[in-house]
């Protein structure tokens, strides 16, 4: 089945006019509260659309249920804020019988990873052109405090007096071993990097899964505080860029390396004599084994040794493509479907009167 | 020929039974005999190919020109263990010169391929019937399989019985020599001997078996010929063979059916050619998210064939991104449909009412089976009326449409969109596994006469602020439907937010205002409420003082009864719902025209609950839940007793 590399984005028709992020604003009144990591990515995603470019009217956001699912009310685009976990089915109906839309999902730790675990598991291994923005803050916020699919084991919650018993997921790695063609992580406070995730996100061919670590301050306060504290962050946040080596920490001081023997990645001291050895990120790597490898190095507790960016970015068919083919396979091969022809069928009688 | 008609013959005795002169065929003299009508039920393992055998029979009698109702009848396990009673499989076919209404209560003819099938069926045969039974299958450890201490071949047990013993594994063998085939392949094709054996017996034309066997072993050009050589071999050992004195004629059912031109369909086909010619009437693509459950997956596999009338068919992970996708398609723009049974209807509650709550068009196609829970999955149920009716959290009316036979089917599935795209709701369209798998002739409807279901989408602002601005407001209704505007993506301008959250009334911005929900939820009851069904019928010839009322499948079986009860001297009238929500507006005004009103239904009393509560009518429940239809016999003794009471 041959599949263009052409940008699908090129389907979605083309702003009119200048678009400014103002644009982008819906007349709602913003109710998450105050100082909530998600007015950060709202602003953020507000400000980036006018640089995509696309008319308004053909941008569509999903959403399930959640703090973060309020997202599309938001947005002065289409929009649909369905039920909880549902939203890559809906959105995977909608953008595959309308190539025409950029359409957008919005979801969180618990909407995405726990009740909605299935389908996005399914989104991301059929490859259907969504754009999947998961806002992570480890907590279930809107049902006031319950640990979530990606809290840390032992987590003290309502709902976990003695601790949580649950081991978490690592969303990535998830993303990884479920076939996504296109998977990256970011942290809400850093507008430049979650811009030019975003950025890579639209401009891929099928789905793409965005983890955007999210601050809620009101249950789950200071959560990714070593990722964001300008003295932690050196030694916490490897970042990721493809065609360089992976480097940190002070002076870029630590690199990651390929234990030859077992093929696992670790963090070593950069030396003169190691340097060579300092792998390489390569985001289009036909394998997921590295950037499988690569979202294992940050310890779930700590969060220390987390890398952000683009972990993975291959081509592989994109579902609507494909389903559009079919169809248009079919017109050539058995002509446009001919209504009469079908209710008659190759066996009947005639009745005169 | 009095025991070819059993005293079990359903519907008017019409046909003139006589015996014709012997006619000559290949130099062999036998005797012909016409009969009104028919039922044959070919019975085996379910690896036997008899539902093949039977719907090959069907298409010949088709094409041949009678009447016909059929009635699959086969395990939920796709190979259950060989020669036990609960791995037989059996296809039942009624089929006369004459209007019938069902597949028949009785087999005139049983062709039993296995002691299994012979006595899994024999009780469901009259004395006096045909058996046709492949003796080779009769050895001493496959009777004692299933209980038989002695062939009852010759114990005498099937003495009031006309019992034709034909060795037809080997009779096909034999027949197969010459292809090569190991004796395993060869036997395969007895099923093929059997339906040449019974063509021969009731004059059945098979040009269209020959072809159909070829196509469909194109690919196995030598499979093919052995097949087609086995069907021949069967036709000529009843042609040649003493034991098969007299053949019969059933004749075409001219007077039955009006001008036209005629197929024969199932319930699951005419379904699909349903959704496919409302999505062409509406111009509007369609697309259908679904996850294969036994009874529905057909009209998954069907529609999944027609990718060149732009539909668009999503095999989901599961039954809720089933109708998710469903759903999102329908907000893009789609004619949306999603297809399952019971137990999928469960799984997709909550995005039901999500549906109800966005006011987008939606078809629920629900092919009900025995439940509750996994319940009886190849098996025939009515029980998911108030699951349909009431299964969702919250105030949530969905619109419910039935089909009443196979054919009706299609235009169920026009009138199920209709309602969906008119006043922008999801409907539920409530067939069963006996319509579905069931098949009966169909007049081909010309394309010209199918109704119009074009509904416009919204182009531009609905609504004038205070300060003159123009804007759209998603939730602005239709005053005369209730409907709110359908705004699809890629409209400039009508960009608009919809959810799940009770929506202000007009604007569809988030509100928890108490009166706002109070008068959002009465009017989304308005909206189904209003909705514009067609007055129900009543057939009273006699100014009856019972009426019968029925639902979905049970039509064939109840007009069938009421048929008799008339022959016999009897008044009642007769009532059938095709729309379950809202009721027709004259229903309670026909109710209460009756002294008696019987509600017969496969489900305990479900109609007659809701018609008891919506009309305080003192409706007389008549039920059955044993997987399979009303027998048209027993459901006119009930009916008697009603009217006798």
């Amino acid at each position: 089945m041959p599949e263009t590399s052409e940008p699908l984005l090129h389907l979605v028709p083309k702003a009119q006019a200048q678009q400014t992020m103002k644009d982008f604003k819906s007349d709602q009144e913003v109710r998450w509260c105050p100082g909530c990591g998600d007015y950060a990515v709202l602003a953020a995603v507000q400000g980036f659309m006018p640089e995509l470019g696309l008319a308004k009217e053909n941008i569509v956001f999903v959403s399930g249920i959640g703090c973060s699912s309020r997202f599309p009310y938001y947005m002065n685009t289409y929009g649909m804020h369905s039920i909880h976990g549902r939203a890559p089915a809906i959105a995977t109906g909608l953008a595959t019988s309308r190539r025409d839309l950029s359409v957008w999902v919005v979801t969180g730790d618990g909407d995405a990873l726990s009740i909605g675990g299935n389908h996005l598991i399914h989104a991301l291994r059929r490859n259907v052109n969504l754009k999947i923005l998961l806002f992570n803050n480890r907590i279930y916020g809107l049902t006031k405090g319950q640990y979530s699919p990606t809290s840390e084991v032992g987590k003290i919650t309502k709902s976990t007096p003695m601790g949580s018993l649950d081991a978490p997921f690592n969303p990535v790695s998830l993303a990884i071993g479920a076939e996504a063609t296109f998977v990256a992580r970011t942290v809400d406070s850093d507008r430049k990097h979650l811009t030019e995730v975003l950025r890579q996100a639209a401009d891929h061919n099928g789905t793409a899964l965005v983890e955007i670590y999210q601050n809620c301050n009101i249950f789950n306060d200071g959560a990714f505080e070593v990722l964001k504290d300008k003295d932690q962050a050196q030694e916490a946040v490897i970042r990721l860029e493809h065609g360089q080596p992976i480097r940190f920490g002070a002076g870029l001081g630590k690199g990651v390396v390929r234990d030859p023997a077992t093929g696992d990645l670790e963090v070593v001291e950069v030396t003169p004599e190691n340097e060579s050895r300092i792998l390489v990120h390569d985001a289009h790597a036909a394998s997921p084994t590295t950037a499988f490898a690569l979202s294992r190095l940050a310890d779930t507790d700590t969060l220390h040794q987390t890398p952000i960016g683009v972990l993975r970015s291959v081509e592989r068919p994109v579902y609507d493509t494909l389903m559009a083919d079919q169809l248009d396979r079919a017109v050539d091969q058995q002509g446009e479907g001919d209504l009469a022809g079908l209710l008659s069928g190759n066996d009947t009688w005639t009745v005169v009167g | 020929m009095t025991s070819q008609v059993s005293s079990e013959a359903g519907e008017a005795l019409l046909g003139e039974q006589r015996s014709a002169p012997a006619e000559a065929r290949n130099g062999a003299e036998k005797e012909v005999r016409r009969l009104d009508r028919v039922i044959i039920r070919f019975a085996g393992d379910s690896g036997d190919g008899m539902q093949l055998t039977g719907d090959r029979f069907t298409s010949e009698t088709a094409s041949f020109g009678n009447d016909l109702s059929t009635l699959p009848n086969f395990p939920a396990e796709i190979r259950a263990p060989a020669g036990t009673l609960p791995g037989v499989s059996s296809f039942q076919l009624h089929f006369a010169d004459h209007d019938i209404l069902t597949p028949g209560d009785a087999p005139n003819v049983l062709v039993a391929m296995n002691p299994a099938a012979l006595k899994a069926n024999i009780a469901d045969v009259p004395r006096g019937g045909e058996i046709i039974v492949n003796t080779d299958e009769f050895a001493k450890r496959a009777m004692a399989k299933v209980g038989y201490a002695q062939s009852p071949l010759e114990d005498g047990s099937l003495d009031g019985y006309r019992v034709h013993p034909v060795p037809l594994t080997t009779l096909t063998i034999e027949a197969l020599k010459e292809f090569g085939l190991s004796r395993k392949e060869a036997e395969r094709s007895k099923n093929m001997f059997a339906l040449g054996l019974l063509s021969w017996m009731y004059h059945r034309p098979t040009e269209g078996t020959e072809a159909f066997l070829r196509s469909k072993f194109a690919k196995k050009p030598q499979i093919a010929e052995a097949n087609v050589a086995a069907f021949r071999a069967g036709w000529n050992f009843g042609e040649t063979t003493e034991d098969f004195a007299v053949s019969y004629e059933v004749a075409p059912a001219t007077r039955a059916f009006p001008t036209g031109t005629y197929r024969n369909i199932s319930g699951n086909l005419a379904l699909s050619y349903g959704l496919i010619a409302a999505a062409k009437q509406a111009e509007l693509p369609l697309y259908l998210g679904s996850y294969p459950i036994t009874p529905a997956s057909d009209i998954l596999h069907e529609l999944s064939r027609h990718k060149n009338f732009g539909v668009r068919t999503f095999q989901a992970e599961d039954e809720i991104a089933g109708i998710g996708a469903a759903l999102g398609a329908a907000f893009g723009g789609s004619l949306a449909v999603t297809t399952t049974s019971g137990p999928g209807v469960a799984l997709k509650s909550e995005t039901i009412g999500l549906a109800v709550s966005l006011e987008l068009p939606l078809l629920i196609v629900d092919i009900q089976r025995g439940g509750p829970s996994t319940g009886l999955p190849t098996k025939t149920e009515q029980a998911d009326l108030l699951q349909a009716m009431y299964g969702r959290n919250g105030e949530a009316p969905v619109p419910v449409v039935a089909p009443k036979t196979p054919a009706d089917c299609f235009d169920a599935a026009l009138e199920a969109a209709r309602i969906a795209l008119t006043y922008r709701t999801p409907v539920f369209l409530l067939s069963d596994g006996y319509l579905a798998n069931g098949s009966e002739p169909w007049r081909i409807p010309e394309v010209a006469d199918l109704p119009d279901l074009r509904t416009p989408f919204a182009t531009g602002p609905n609504h004038t602020q205070a300060d003159g601005t123009e804007v759209f407001w998603p939730y602005k209704r239709d005053p005369e439907t209730l409907a709110r505007p359908w705004a699809v993506p890629g409209t400039p301008g009508l960009e608009h937010r919809i959810g799940g959250i009770e929506k202000q009334d007009g604007t569809g911005n988030i509100s928890y205002d108490p009166a706002n929900h109070e008068f959002m939820v009465r009017t989304r009851q308005a909206k189904i409420d209003g909705i514009d069904v067609p007055d129900i019928e009543t057939d009273d010839p006699d100014g009856a003082r019972t009426l019968v009322l029925g639902w979905g499948s049970t039509y064939g079986p109840i007009t069938a009864a009421v048929r008799r009860i008339r022959r016999e001297g009897g008044h009642i009238a007769q009532a059938h719902l095709r729309h379950l929500n809202p009721f027709p507006k004259n229903l309670g005004e026909v109710l209460k025209r009756y002294e008696k009103v019987v509600i017969p239904e496969m489900n305990l009393g479900q109609l007659a609950t809701l018609v008891r509560a919506e009309f305080l009518v003192d409706a007389r429940s008549h039920t059955q839940v044993n997987g399979m239809p009303f027998k048209a016999e027993q459901l006119a003794a009930a009916l008697k007793e009603a009217i006798d009471a």
